[in-house]
């Protein structure tokens, strides 16, 4: 139980960023291998929150007068995320739209099929 | 094969990252860095929500190159799916007959719900510098209840020129502030506004500012990201 309760969050974190690894070297949809690419940005910025994390403490946020500088959480590891999901949201959507492109240029999103991959 | 193969490399990675990680004791610390920040950030930034001050204060520089990237994607974007377009038009104006009404419960609902969407997104990006939230988060509940719009009334589409102009509008203010900053204090994106009373609205000097800029610029690049992928799949 201590196992879990001490690397929960390591734990969560990695697998998902290994499910994306899965998927993007096993499957051979290209739709599928974008989500799996999204899978791993997801992971590692659970990743990056959870190193920021420290037990029992709140969120940097000091709108009461019981929240003091000494129970509050790392804010630098939070500054970053939120700068890593809007570059992530951004790099999903061209991905995408290149996914349409290949579509539309091979009319097929199977990558075993496409010629243009192969060297 | 290529299962066994790439479980094998799998395995090689999680064992790696095992190895990396028992090093790193989960939940115990934080960095010098972090407090500095939650120290001296409310007396240096005004701003009681010390992510923001973070974000917009201590690394603005950083934010705007993070706008840029995001500008840079939604104009690769527009350019990748460009090509053709008039021709996509003609075909929709043929099909512009057989395309499906969306349902009476989603046009009723979205009419209902899209202005209290809009309202909910600049309260966000308005209260940045005081609650969790801000300019990313906001644009991206405002680009929701575009896309909220597209997929009840699929025929119509935003005002693409003045949704431009907004947008650009936000990004040059951003700039412009930083360089106010540099003719009042020296420094690029200096918070040279006073500080005020933290946990008041009008507070934190120019972050407040730059959120609500950052707000628009997100929600109609997104807006416009959803109008093209949509515009496509017609």
């Amino acid at each position: 139980m201590s196992l879990i309760y001490n690397w929960m969050y390591y734990i969560a974190s990695g697998g998902l960023i290994l499910i994306g690894l899965y998927i993007v070297l096993v499957k051979t949809n290209l739709i599928k291998i974008v989500i799996g690419l999204d899978f791993i940005d997801t992971g590692v910025n659970i990743l990056l929150i959870c190193i920021g994390y420290i037990r029992g403490k709140t969120a940097p946020i000091f709108s009461k007068p019981e929240i003091t500088s000494t129970n509050v959480v790392d804010p630098v590891p939070q500054a970053l995320v939120l700068t890593a999901i809007v570059i992530g949201v951004a790099i999903l959507a061209l991905a995408l739209s290149i996914g349409i492109k290949v579509y539309q240029h091979n009319q097929t999103l199977n990558v075993n099929k496409i010629k243009g991959l192969k060297w | 094969m290529r299962k066994i193969i790439s479980i094998i490399i799998l395995v090689i990675i999680g064992v790696g990252f095992i190895f990396a990680f028992s090093q790193i004791p989960f939940g115990k610390d934080k960095i010098n860095v972090a407090n500095y920040y939650i120290e001296k950030g409310i007396k240096q930034t005004g701003a009681v929500n010390i992510v923001t001050s973070v974000v917009l204060n201590y690394r603005g520089i950083d934010t705007l190159g993070e706008i840029t990237v995001l500008f840079i994607a939604a104009i690769g974007l527009g350019a990748v799916l460009f090509v053709e377009r008039k021709i996509q038009k003609n075909i929709a104006d043929n099909k512009k007959d057989k395309t499906k009404r969306a349902s009476l419960i989603l046009r009723t609902g979205s009419r209902l719900l899209f202005p209290l969407i809009l309202l909910f997104g600049s309260y966000i990006f308005v209260h940045g510098h005081l609650t969790p939230g801000g300019g990313f988060q906001g644009g991206a509940v405002v680009a929701s209840g575009f896309l909220l719009m597209y997929l009840a009334f699929p025929k119509q589409s935003i005002n693409k020129k003045s949704s431009s102009v907004a947008e650009s509008l936000s990004g040059l203010i951003f700039v412009g502030i930083g360089l106010l900053g540099l003719v009042f204090s020296g420094y690029f994106l200096t918070n040279f506004l006073p500080k005020g009373v933290p946990n008041t609205i009008f507070s934190a000097g120019i972050i407040p500012v730059i959120y609500i800029a950052i707000g628009f610029k997100v929600g109609f690049e997104l807006t416009g990201i959803i109008d093209d992928l949509l515009e496509r799949s017609k």
